[in-house]
């Protein structure tokens, strides 16, 4: 490599992050920035990092020399910059939150101010790009075709536009909500008749040309300040235009373009990107005319994106590592094939495989969101599979994503009113849908018809329908010929699938059938093959460690060596609600400790938006699933000396018992040690012998049982069915009818799906205790509490580490109680209790034997790696107990949570038992008050400038705000009240200005209107119980804020704490200090 | 789904792979080589570079667009490299029974049928490229059930040129320019590219004296092959060198420009096959993507004085192509016609048109 061509006089170079993640930015920026950090170091560039996402891999040490946990927000930003003077700053690797605070940054001149030179793409070209109309503008310089809309006032206008269009056109009303006087119209005659009707609604109509039903196309373009450009990869989307394309199925490389459309849009995307003067990754959408070749770009995005990440585990390239070194002025010809070590970066990737993208949706945890997809994103994560076919690929996807399907076929029946209906009108269900049509005898072209889906997608699919029909046939696997047996594994057929297909409804367990399938594949030869992913499709040889399990080959491309001298790191899988980039860090963490200690280390993972399948991460890595059935294969192929199960999470943790059964050897904590844990009633007669108090619980197969329980232990109650009909999984129910409500709606209790009641504690605070044990001896803990009361689910809680307000005799108890349960379960490795604790009672709620969710938190405020900690002692190492404690710290750290309701339409934006949020952030401050600051702001929150809006709930709640409505009054807020909080406030001497609910329309001022009307900065509605109007007032309430993006809180305790830290500290009195500063 | 035969792809080695057929149910030898494309195979199987071989898609799966119209254009086919498939055979992972694109008008499976030319799917790929690739290119046989075993055929001892250029002068376009295009076993993406920008295209056998032709410009096409079995053409081509007549040369074209020019070609360890070999201009910060199939390469270093590299291959740094220092002469190894392929370099054309 030649570094003449770069610019020497950087030195010191800012990258903004992206900040927590929620749905549309997630852990792909963890990914990209990550990747950019590397870049810099091996320049010797010295770098400073703003992302309060503390759980991420790039806010840990050795990724940047600097890190600050603040907001990235200009403000912020500016005085990062005040204080660190970089010479560079790095846009494109954080997203949108980056990239629009780079642009505020460039526009207000304080860049340019201290003298920071923006690295690779030039903002002119980010504005240019991200401004609708200068998209335009710029594109129609070249000639390239854009989806454009024409306004016209009259029917004369609107056939004109049409004419110079081209039928089939959409006509909108202008500025009328929810798609008002708004359709189709394939000819003159409906334009007209439909024109009229929307001009009746609005003196102005939009006519669009309509893409219904047209392809979604995008490639993946990089190009340097020399001009050289390559596409590193396309893709193309399962579902037709119309679906966000984070929410279609999508696959790489294009399956139905011929070579002739292929370069037509490879071309157009270069001259693209070289008008717009990019200098580093860009990715171009395309709307593609399935009967011909017209196209329209859809959208140009400036920065690495999610399919960037994508596209550089789908191929190789790794492209946020390119562009940062292209940032600094290196010409592709400079840089090297990462894969290949010896060919040229300046190419592009031939993939031998075949790779499909699925969203993960968690609609479910939602109260009133629509589960239609459409052109908002509302998908929580996503999974790549690999495969040499496509049926393969995309049945190894269907179980990656976690929803409980076993593939495309042998699934439990989805209940299906109307297919057409539902074929036409996509879900998060859609797939499976089409399977019960094909199932139902729907012909490809019908469901082509109705989905507008390309034609060889569906007959791919009906290829397995196919299959599995021809296995039905059978009632032995003796009886089925190995050919057969072949072609189901080639299509991506799981052993259960397999055997659900051989034995029907056999009253064996699913375990036992699958491994019966897998036995005997196995004495019949049926055995996958490990395969690489080299970037050049084995034209030249590679040494590369990325790798995927196939049936579509006959031999292996790496060789094992069966030294025993591996570790094998299962990883967290799809993110989704619950379970998030905190457990790719724990992975991450294993992986270096592994190797650190001299050992080879094997990850196993399918999320591409995570570090952990960086293969520059591990030894081996497998892009691959993580059900039994693989990790099985792949530990007969690697034979290692044993396998981490506790830093992924709940899906590898799920698989302790299967594993151990086969003399798997599981590192740490004993499979049996987690199923006690895991099993609630073994559990429980644990705490029980133990003496430790637990709240009462029963499990419980009919409604006189449930309550003649509550009888005993009297509302509310916390009620988990084993299988949830709709809705949430869990719910506090508070009287009588609220639970009769619950059951009927939710749960369908019986001996079959027995309910689980325990009783609620009100008021209680919750504590979580972190920890490492060795040998059943805590080695190191973090005990952190919840800023709410319990009830709130701990992934949504804002917590707080070390505790500020437990008494010294709670704490001593709590580490006393864990030290018991270490013991009793011989834990080595990580293990997380929650605890609640009222006065100095405590009672455990819940245990895990794995890492849990605040390990990087703690982990990070505490400056001692608990992951590091544990992978020692799963190692067998001997380790000292770390010589520093939580009592140390003078600082506090704040862990608050990312809520994504903006995104999901309709959903109501309040807190429960169940988890909600899609992301968090850790913020680190002097006290408890700056660091609660910090941390709201991180995650959206503002402070407000003039007035706030408070419907303060329950009497309780109502006391429990009076010293904070006093600090709004003083510190000189309007204060806006409902009914009830207004005459409490007044009561206690408060200034309110009374407002009126939805429900009571007729009076003024109305709370809607002031939202509406941006009088309100901040709303705190604090619902009191679940009664109608209250439910649909609050929710309006809540809704419109969110709508309207303005703050909302739902919480008592945390308004409190968020009003009691902005009124007592000025934004400008925030500390900025880095982590290692602290 | 119609029933499916058995097949065996059989190589020179005595390895055997094991699949299923999806095209003519007979047999066909020939030389083995692979492409790493992912889109192309009309194109590829009508390219007459690949005339007497067999060949490997890397791209596991294949046929899912399946064919465009036999439909011919200005003379020439409209979506075809000739008038008809020049492989002996073709090989994949996985085959696409049932295709979708707005262009086909019947599947590969048909095609190959109509055209005699087996397919054999159901083929661990990979592993045969990497086999090929450590090897050399192999002979191999591909033999469906039911169908005799053929002897091995080595095609490189044939004068494949001879066999797949035109008989008889031909010509295509009209224009003021005129160019003589030597027929080596032209693309008809070159023809097009000629035409398409106003030329007059003659067309001559590949041992045609096109010296005897008034013409503007001479260009060399690419062709199969080993260069050493076209030593008339170069012969032609030593003479053409002594005026200053722009010639321009593609592939095979290169690599007798090269002979012609006094040097001389080897066979690479790596031969080139893909849509993704990158290029570098000589003495330039400017690169390309291009596509590639060839397996012999001009030796840089006996290039003659007043000869230079024009294009490097930045992978193994091989001669992507040369020009003469003074005089309108110059070639590239690669296609910048592409079909299949990047069309990033097709500026090539309006280069040499500039040059006329």
């Amino acid at each position: 490599m030649t570094d003449s061509n770069i610019d020497k006089s950087i030195k010191k170079v800012l990258l903004l992050g992206s900040g927590a993640l929620k749905i549309g930015e997630a852990g792909e920026f963890d990914y990209s920035g990550s990747q950019a950090l590397k870049a810099m170091k091996e320049e010797g560039i010295n770098t400073v990092l703003i992302n309060p996402n503390i759980a991420t891999v790039q806010t840990s040490e050795g990724f940047a020399d600097k890190i600050y946990f603040l907001p990235v927000t200009p403000e912020f930003v500016e005085r990062v910059i005040e204080k660190e003077r970089p010479d560079g700053i790095l846009l494109a690797f954080g997203g949108q939150t980056a990239l629009n605070c780079g642009v505020k940054l460039y526009e207000s001149g304080i860049l340019e101010k201290y003298g920071v030179k923006v690295l690779g793409t030039p903002v002119q070209a980010i504005i240019d790009t991200e401004d609708r109309e200068l998209f335009v503008k710029k594109l129609d310089e070249i000639g390239v075709k854009t989806i454009k809309s024409e306004a016209v006032e009259s029917i004369a206008a609107a056939k004109a536009a049409a004419a110079r269009l081209g039928y089939p056109v959409i006509v909108r009303a202008a500025y009328a909500l929810g798609g008002l006087g708004s359709g189709f119209c394939d000819n003159e005659e409906e334009l007209t008749a439909l024109t009229e009707k929307a001009l009746a609604f609005s003196p102005q109509v939009l006519v669009e040309k309509s893409l219904k039903g047209w392809k979604e196309v995008e490639y993946e373009v990089v190009r340097d300040r020399f001009d050289n450009c390559i596409t590193v990869c396309n893709m193309e989307n399962f579902d037709p235009l119309g679906i966000h394309t984070g929410e279609s199925i999508v696959v790489a490389p294009s399956q139905t373009l011929s070579n002739e459309d292929y370069h037509y849009l490879r071309k157009l995307a270069i001259k693209i990107i070289r008008h717009i003067g990019i200098v580093g990754e860009c990715n171009v959408q395309y709307a593609f005319d399935p009967e011909s070749m017209d196209y329209r770009v859809i959208e140009v995005n400036a920065r690495l994106s999610r399919s960037s990440a994508l596209a550089s585990k789908a191929t190789g390239y790794p492209l946020a590592f390119v562009a940062a070194k292209l940032g600094l002025g290196y010409g592709l010809f400079d840089l090297r094939n990462s894969v290949t070590k010896d060919t040229s970066a300046f190419f592009e990737p031939a993939l031998d495989y075949c790779v499909v993208k699925l969203p993960r949706w968690d609609l479910g945890k939602f109260h009133g969101v629509r589960r239609e997809i459409g052109s908002s994103m509302k998908s929580v994560g996503e999974v790549m599979a690999i495969g040499r076919t496509f049926e393969e690929a995309m049945q190894k996807g269907l179980r990656m994503i976690g929803r409980g399907m076993h593939g495309f076929v042998e699934n439990k029946d989805i209940k299906i009113d109307n297919i057409d209906a539902a074929l036409s009108t996509p879900t998060d269900n859609r797939i499976f849908v089409i399977a019960q049509a094909m199932k139902e005898g729907y012909s490809v072209d019908k469901i082509h018809q109705l989905t507008k889906i390309d034609r060889w997608f569906l007959y791919k699919l009906e290829n397995i329908i196919a299959t599995s029909r021809e296995l039905e046939q059978y009632d032995t696997l003796e009886a089925v010929p190995d050919s057969l047996l072949l072609q189901a594994k080639q299509q991506g057929f799981s052993d259960f699938q397999i055997a659900r297909c051989i034995f029907k409804e056999s009253q064996e367990s699913p375990e036992k059938i699958s491994l019966d399938v897998r036995n005997y594949r196995k004495s019949r030869g049926i055995v996958p093959v490990v395969k690489q992913i080299d970037t050049l499709a084995a034209e030249y040889p590679a040494q590369t460690n990325y790798l995927y399990i196939t049936y579509n080959g006959n031999t292996n491309d790496v060789n094992f060596l069966h030294d025993h001298r591996s570790i094998v790191v299962l990883g967290s899988g799809a993110y989704r609600i619950g379970s998030s980039v905190e457990f790719d860090w724990c992975s991450v963490n294993a992986l270096m400790t592994v190797k650190k200690e001299g050992w080879r280390s094997v990850m196993i993972n399918y999320n591409p938006e995570t570090v952990s399948t960086d293969y520059d991460m591990c030894d081996r890595l497998y892009f691959d699933e993580l059900t039994f059935e693989r990790v099985m294969d792949i530990l007969d192929l690697e034979q290692p000396h044993g396998t981490i199960l506790s830093v992924g999470g709940q899906i590898p943790n799920n698989l302790a018992m299967r594993l151990d059964a086969e003399g798997v050897n599981i590192l740490g904590t004993s499979a049996k040690s987690i199923d006690n844990a895991e099993d609630r009633h073994k559990f429980s007669s644990m705490l029980d012998k133990l003496g430790i108090d637990q709240p009462r619980w029963r499990e419980l197969t009919s409604k006189d049982d449930i309550d003649s329980f509550i009888e005993e232990v009297g509302f509310p109650v916390l009620v988990r069915p084993s299988y949830v009909l709709s809705g949430a999984a869990m719910n506090v129910c508070s009287n009588p009818e609220e639970l009769d409500r619950f059951l009927k709606l939710a749960a369908n209790v019986s001996k079959q799906h027995p309910v689980v009641v325990s009783e609620f504690i009100q008021n209680a605070k919750e504590i979580e205790m972190d920890a490492v044990a060795q040998n059943g001896e805590i080695k190191a803990y973090a005990i952190s509490e919840h800023i709410e009361f319990a009830g709130v689910h701990s992934g949504d809680a804002t917590i707080q580490f070390p505790p500020q307000k437990l008494y010294v005799e709670t704490m001593r108890r709590i580490k006393k109680v864990s030290g018991q349960i270490a013991k009793a379960l011989n834990i080595s490795g990580p293990f997380n209790i929650q605890f609640l604790a009222k006065n100095n009672d405590i009672k455990v709620i819940e245990c895990n034997l794995r890492a849990s969710r605040s390990f990087p938190f703690v982990s990070k405020v505490l400056k001692i790696n608990f992951i590091d900690l544990a992978t020692k002692i799963m190692l067998g190492l001997p380790v000292e107990k770390p010589n520093k404690s939580a009592f140390d710290l003078d600082y506090v750290g704040i862990k608050a949570s990312q809520f994504s309701f903006s995104r999901l339409q309709g959903s109501d934006p309040v807190l429960g038992v169940d988890m909600s949020s899609t992301g968090e952030v850790g913020c680190i401050g002097t006290d408890t008050g700056e660091a609660v600051l910090k941390a709201m702001l991180s995650v959206g929150h503002r402070i407000p400038k003039r007035s706030v809006l408070l419907t303060t709930g329950s009497a309780r709640d109502k006391v429990a705000m009076l010293a904070s409505a006093q600090l709004l009054h003083k510190n000189g807020y309007t204060i806006y009240a409902s009914k009830g909080t207004h005459a409490f406030l007044s009561e206690n001497g408060i200034p309110a200005v009374r407002v009126y609910m939805p429900s009571q329309g007729d009076q003024q001022p109305q709370a809607l209107e002031l939202l509406h009307n941006k009088q309100i900065d901040l709303v705190v509605n604090v619902p009191k119980n679940l009664t109608p109007t209250e439910l649909s007032d609050g929710y309006k309430i809540r809704r419109a804020a969110i709508d309207l993006n303005i703050p909302l809180l739902t919480n008592t305790r945390l308004a409190e704490a968020f009003i009691s830290a902005f009124t007592s500290i000025k934004p400008g009195e925030i500390e900025i200090k880095a982590w290692d500063e602290y | 789904m119609q029933s499916i035969r058995n097949a065996v792809l059989i190589l020179e080695d005595g390895t055997t792979f094991h699949g299923k057929s999806f095209g003519y149910p007979g047999a066909a030898a020939g030389e083995v080589v692979f492409n790493t494309a992912m889109t192309g195979y009309p194109e590829s199987l009508t390219d007459p570079s690949y005339e007497g071989q067999i060949l490997v898609t890397t791209y596991p799966i294949l046929g899912n667009y399946g064919v465009p119209p036999r439909r011919q254009k200005d003379d020439v086919s409209q979506y075809y490299e000739s008038d008809h498939i020049h492989a002996k055979a073709i090989v994949a992972q996985d085959y696409s029974w049932q295709h979708s694109h707005w262009q086909a008008d019947r599947s590969l499976a048909d095609w190959l049928n109509e055209e005699k030319i087996p397919g054999i799917y159901g083929i661990d790929t990979r592993a045969l490229t990497k086999l090929l690739r450590e090897k050399g290119s192999m002979l191999g046989k591909i033999v469906v059930e039911g169908a005799e075993e053929p002897d091995f055929y080595d095609p490189n001892k044939e004068n494949l040129v001879a066999k797949v250029s035109c008989k008889e002068p031909e010509e295509h376009g009209a224009g003021d320019k005129t160019v003589v295009l030597v027929d080596c076993g032209v693309k008809h993406n070159i023809i097009r590219c000629l035409t398409g920008r106003g030329l007059k295209v003659i067309r001559v056998p590949w041992d045609y004296d096109f010296n005897t032709i008034p013409c503007d410009g001479i260009f060399i096409s690419n062709g199969p092959g080993n260069p050493d079995m076209v030593d008339v053409t170069v012969e032609n081509l030593r003479k053409a060198l002594k005026g200053n007549k722009p010639i321009c040369g593609i592939c095979m074209g290169n690599q007798l420009l090269s002979k012609a020019a006094g040097a001389s070609t080897y066979k690479l360890k790596y031969g080139h096959r893909s849509h993704n070999q990158p290029v570098r201009r000589a003495g330039t910060n400017s690169c390309y993507v291009t596509s590639q199939n060839h397996g012999f390469a001009v030796d840089d270093s006996t290039l003659p004085s007043d000869w230079e590299p024009l294009f490097i291959n930045m992978n193994d740094n091989t001669n992507e192509g040369i020009r003469h220092k003074t005089k309108p002469f110059f070639s590239a190894q690669f296609h910048p016609e592409a079909s299949s392929g990047p069309k990033d370099t097709e500026f090539l054309f309006d280069e040499f048109v500039a040059l006329l």
